[in-house]
C-alpha cells in the first residue's frame, strides 16, 4: 500500500510555523517515514508543476501556513484545496491573519506610501516608485504577484477542514496532532468533526495560568513597562491588560509565566466568534466603575484597544478591516463584509 | 498558473532563463536571467515578490509591544528583531537598562547566534564544501554532511540546537517569538540553578565551536580545489563593508558603533546607529518589493562594485572586515589565521573580498558567540534581580541596532507623548546585501553560462552558492533540511519556443 501523502505550504508568513515543525526534532523522521511528503517548499525540492500535475484530492493532508497577502498566495491556496482531501489552516496567519492581518487597519496605498515614499531612507531619485505587477526592462519583462489591499485568512478564500492555532503552534502540540493523524490513518478511526480546532485546549489561557486570580476590580489600566508585576498574582488583577480570558488554552501560558501579558495568539476560545468582542465582554465585568462616565475614563487608559483586542485576529474578526474614507479616520473600524471586493 | 507562464520575448531576440521558484527564499523568490543573441548572459534580475507592510501597520500600536510584534517579521531570527526593537524602545523612553538586563539580553542573543550559525554551516552552506559542489545532488545536504563527517557530528548538531533552544525559551519566554525584552530591561531573570546548568551547556558550545573549526580545517582548507574556488574571481566582489564594533573595534553582535570600511580596508565612517539616515539611502526598482540600501555618501551607481559604488555588504565576512579582531581568545586566534591565509596580513586590515570565505567567517563568529555565552554565564551579576527600570521620561524617538546573523539590523521608531507609535522605519539584515547578492548571482551566471555550455546540475549549484554564502533570510526557512533548493532553468529561443529545460530536485 502506498504511503499517505502530506504537503506543507507557506503563504504570507514569517517561517516560524516551519521551524516549529522542525522543533519536533528527531520525530520528524517518523513523519517522513510514515508519509510521502509530496510538497514542502521550505525543506524539500518539489515544484509547483508537480502539484499541478496531481489528480484531484490526491494529497491526503495539507498543512497550510501563512495569510493571503498576494495573488500568488491565493492561487496556491486554491490549487492546494483542489488537490487535497484535508486542508488544515496551520498557525495563526492561516487561521486568523495573525500579525500580518494588522495591515487591515490600512490598505495597499498606505503601505506602499510609507515603504516607497515616506520612509526617511528612501533616496530622492526613485522616491515614489511603486512595485508594478509587470515591468518592462531593457531585456524583457518581469512579473511579480499583485499585492492585495486586504489580508485574508485561508478560510476566506477556500474551504478549510481543520485549524491548528497559535503563533507559532507549540511544537509539542504539532507532534500531538501528527500522532493522532497517523493513528487515524492506520486504524481507520473516524476523523474529528469538520471545522474542529486541533492541537489546542478547550478552555482559556487563564485556565493554564499559574497566577492567582482574585475578584478583579480595576480602577486604571497600566502598560507592561510601567510596573513590575507581583510574581504570583493575575496580571489583569494588577491592571495590566492581558488577553488570557479571551484566548484559547494550548500554549501552556508561556508569556504570563515570563511576567508578560498574553496577546491572544491562540485565537478565540471555544464557541466564541470574535476574540475582541469576547475581551470587551470580559473587561466589562471587571472594571470598577459606578457610572458610565467613570467606566469610560477607566477604559480610556487602555492603549490601542482595537490593535490589542484584535492583535492576532483582525483579518478574521467581524470587522475584517478598517474602512478608510479619503485616507482618514483610520481608527474607525467598521464592518465591511465585501472586503474581498476591494481589489 | 502564473508561475509557469513561459516568458515570450516581445520582439527582441533575448533568451530568458527563469529560476522560479527559489523555494527556500522567504516567499517565492525568483531569478530571471536574460541571454543576448550570442548566448551570453545579458542581465540578471533577482526578484523578491513579497512585502508584508510592517512599517505601516506598526503605526498606532503601543511602542512597548513592538518587540513582540516585529518578531513576526522572521520566525527564524525573531531574536534579532526582538533585541533591535527593545533597544529602540529603550531609546524612545531615554532609559538605560540595568547591567544585568543588558547581560541577559546579550546572553540570549549570543546563544541564538550559536544555534543559527550552526544550522547554516551544517545544513545549508556547509554541504557545498563538506560534501563538495559537484557531488551528486542527493548527497549535497545535511545527511551527506553526516555521512562524510560522521554520525557523531549529526548528533552534536542536534544537541547544540536543543540546548540553545532551552536557554532561549528560559530567557525569552518562548522558543520562537520571544517576549521578555521590554523598555527598561527584561521581564524575567536567571536563577543560580539555571546559571549552573546553562554554564555546562556553554562549555559544550565552546567545544562544539572548536570541533567545527577543525571540520572546516580538515575538509575545506586542506583541499586545494576548495581553496582555489574560494579565491576565484567568479565569487569575488570588491565592495564596502559594514558591521557593529565595540569600543576596541572588535566584533559585537548586540551593541556598538557602526563601522564602514572601503574596498581597501580604510575606515570610511564610524557612526552611532541613531545617525543611520545620514549614511544609508535606499534605491527602489519597480520589479521587486525589496529596496536596495546603499551608502548615501558614496551614491547609487547601479549593480556594480568598487570604491565609486555605494553598494556595501553586511555579513559575517563584512563584520570581520570592519573589525580589528574578535573579543575572545579562541575566535581571535582563528581570525588571525583567516587573514593570514587569505590576504597574508594577519592584522585583518586588508579586507577579504571572496564571498565564499563568508562560510569561514561564520564559523569564527560561532566560536566567538560560544565563548561570549560562556563569559556571560560566568559573570555573577547575571543572576542579579535588578533587571528592570521603569521609564519615566516622555517617549519621543529612538533607534535600535544589532547585528543580525545576516546583517546590520536597524529599527527606528517615533512615538507620540503617550508612547503610541507614529512612525517605524526598518533596515533588515539581508536587505543590506540585496544589491550585492544580485551582483554575485549575475557574476556567477556570467562566469558559468555560455553558448554551447550544457547547464548541468553542478552549474546550477554554483550559481546558488554565490548567494547561499549570504544565508539570505528572504529565506527564513533556508535553515531547514536538506539545505538544497530546487532550481529550474528554462531557455527559450527568439520565438519563445522552449529549447532546453533543466530541473533539479
Amino acid at each position: 500500500m502506498s504511503k499517505p501523502k502530506l504537503a506543507l505550504y507557506w503563504a504570507a508568513s514569517c517561517g516560524g510555523c516551519e521551524i516549529t515543525v522542525l522543533d519536533i526534532e528527531e520525530k520528524i523522521l517518523d513523519v517522513a517515514e510514515f508519509f510521502d511528503i509530496v510538497f514542502w517548499p521550505c525543506a524539500m525540492d518539489f515544484k509547483y508543476e508537480d502539484v499541478q500535475a496531481m489528480g484531484e484530492k490526491e494529497i491526503d493532508i495539507t498543512l497550510f501556513n501563512g495569510a493571503i497577502r498576494t495573488s500568488e498566495n491565493e492561487q496556491m491556496a486554491k490549487l492546494l484545496r483542489e488537490k487535497s482531501k484535508i486542508l488544515i489552516a496551520f498557525g495563526s496567519c492561516a487561521h486568523e491573519g495573525c500579525i500580518p492581518g494588522l495591515a487591515n487597519f490600512f490598505d495597499r496605498k498606505g503601505i506602499f506610501e510609507y515603504a516607497y515614499k515616506q520612509s526617511p531612507t528612501v533616496e530622492e531619485e526613485t522616491r515614489g516608485t511603486y512595485p508594478q505587477p509587470h515591468t518592462r526592462v531593457p531585456e524583457g519583462e518581469i512579473e511579480i504577484p499583485e499585492f492585495y489591499d486586504t489580508v485574508k485568512t485561508l478560510d476566506q478564500v477556500v474551504e478549510v477542514d481543520y485549524i491548528i492555532p497559535g503563533c507559532p503552534p507549540q511544537s509539542f502540540q504539532v507532534w500531538g496532532v501528527l500522532q493522532a493523524v497517523m493513528d487515524i490513518l492506520k486504524t481507520g478511526k473516524p476523523l474529528p468533526p469538520k471545522g474542529a480546532v486541533l492541537g489546542a485546549g478547550d478552555k482559556t489561557c487563564c485556565d493554564e495560568c499559574p497566577r492567582e486570580r482574585k475578584e478583579k476590580k480595576i480602577k486604571e489600566f497600566v502598560r507592561p513597562h510601567q510596573i513590575i508585576p507581583k510574581e504570583d498574582e493575575c496580571l489583569l488583577d494588577q491592571g495590566i491588560l492581558c488577553m488570557g480570558p479571551a484566548t484559547r488554552s494550548g500554549c501552556g501560558a508561556l508569556c504570563v509565566k515570563a511576567n508578560i501579558p498574553c496577546r491572544g495568539c491562540y485565537g478565540a476560545p471555544p464557541n466564541v466568534r470574535d476574540q475582541g468582542a469576547k475581551m470587551i465582554s470580559a473587561l466589562s465585568s471587571v472594571v470598577d466603575a459606578s457610572n458610565p462616565e467613570e467606566a469610560r475614563k477607566i477604559l480610556e487608559t487602555i492603549a490601542d484597544p482595537l490593535g490589542t483586542f484584535y492583535r492576532f485576529s483582525l483579518a478574521h474578526s467581524t470587522f475584517r478591516r478598517a474602512q478608510i474614507p479619503n485616507g482618514k479616520a483610520q481608527e474607525k473600524v467598521v464592518a465591511q463584509q465585501e472586503a474581498e471586493a476591494i481589489h | 498558473m502564473e508561475y509557469n507562464t513561459i516568458y515570450k520575448p516581445k520582439g527582441d531576440a533575448m533568451k530568458h532563463i527563469k529560476i522560479d521558484p527559489i523555494t527556500r527564499l522567504e516567499g517565492h523568490g525568483k531569478i530571471d536571467i536574460f541571454l543576448d543573441e550570442q548566448g551570453e548572459v545579458a542581465n540578471c534580475y533577482f526578484v523578491v515578490p513579497e512585502l508584508r507592510g510592517f512599517e505601516k501597520f506598526c503605526q498606532g500600536r503601543p511602542v512597548e509591544d513592538l518587540p513582540r510584534i516585529t518578531t513576526r517579521i522572521c520566525g527564524v531570527c525573531p531574536e534579532a528583531h526582538h533585541m533591535a526593537s527593545a533597544k529602540a524602545c529603550d531609546a524612545v523612553y531615554h532609559v538605560t537598562i540595568p547591567p544585568a538586563a543588558r547581560k541577559l539580553r546579550e546572553l540570549l542573543y549570543n546563544t541564538f547566534y550559536c544555534a543559527d550559525h550552526t544550522v547554516h554551516f551544517y545544513a545549508l552552506g556547509g554541504p557545498d564544501f563538506v560534501v563538495g559542489p559537484d557531488a551528486p545532488k542527493a548527497e549535497r545536504n545535511i545527511l551527506g554532511v553526516i555521512r562524510k563527517v560522521g554520525l557523531d557530528a549529526g548528533k552534536k548538531v542536534i544537541k547544540l540546537r536543543a540546548l540553545a533552544g532551552e536557554i532561549i525559551e528560559t530567557l525569552g519566554g518562548k522558543k520562537i517569538h520571544q517576549v521578555t525584552a521590554i523598555p527598561g530591561g527584561v521581564s524575567k531573570g536567571l536563577t543560580e540553578e539555571e546559571r549552573q546548568k546553562f554554564l555546562s551547556y556553554a562549555s559544550y558550545f565552546v567545544e562544539f565551536g572548536q570541533f567545527t573549526l577543525q571540520v572546516f580545517e580538515d575538509i575545506v582548507l586542506k583541499n586545494s580545489d576548495y581553496v582555489d574556488m574560494i579565491l576565484s574571481d567568479t565569487f569575488a566582489h570588491k565592495t564596502y563593508y559594514m558591521g557593529l564594533v565595540d569600543e576596541n573595534n572588535k566584533v559585537n553582535f548586540y551593541d556598538g558603533m557602526v563601522r564602514v570600511v572601503d574596498p581597501e580596508g580604510n575606515e570610511f565612517c564610524k557612526y552611532h546607529p541613531h545617525e543611520y539616515t545620514e549614511h544609508i539611502s535606499e534605491h527602489i526598482e519597480p520589479w521587486t518589493y525589496l529596496k536596495y540600501p546603499y551608502l548615501k555618501n558614496v551614491g547609487w551607481k547601479g549593480f556594480v562594485d568598487g570604491k565609486e559604488s555605494g553598494v556595501y555588504r553586511a555579513t559575517p565576512l563584512a563584520r570581520l572586515n570592519v573589525s580589528d579582531g574578535m573579543a575572545t581568545p579562541l575566535a581571535q586566534e582563528e581570525y588571525e589565521k583567516f587573514y593570514d591565509t587569505l590576504t597574508g596580513d594577519s592584522s585583518g586590515k586588508t579586507p577579504v573580498h571572496h564571498t565564499l570565505a563568508t562560510h569561514w567567517a561564520r564559523v569564527i563568529e560561532l566560536m566567538y558567540a560560544a565563548e561570549r555565552t560562556k563569559e556571560l554565564l560566568e559573570d555573577p551579576e547575571i543572576t542579579s534581580p535588578d533587571i528592570r527600570v521603569i521609564p519615566t521620561e516622555i517617549p519621543t524617538e529612538g533607534v535600535g541596532t544589532v547585528e543580525a546573523p545576516r546583517g546590520t539590523l536597524t529599527h527606528h521608531y517615533k512615538t507620540d507623548e503617550n508612547g503610541i507609535v507614529r512612525e517605524v522605519n526598518l533596515i533588515v539584515g539581508t536587505t543590506n546585501n540585496y544589491a550585492a547578492i544580485s551582483m554575485s548571482i549575475k557574476k556567477a551566471a556570467q562566469g558559468l553560462i555560455h553558448k554551447g555550455v550544457e547547464i548541468t546540475d553542478g552549474v546550477l549549484n554554483k550559481i546558488e552558492m554565490a548567494f547561499r554564502a549570504y544565508d539570505p533570510c528572504f529565506a527564513c526557512a533556508t535553515h531547514t533540511l536538506p539545505g538544497q533548493m530546487p532550481l529550474e532553468l528554462r531557455i527559450f529561443d527568439k520565438d519563445g519556443q522552449l529549447i532546453t529545460s533543466k530541473k533539479r530536485y
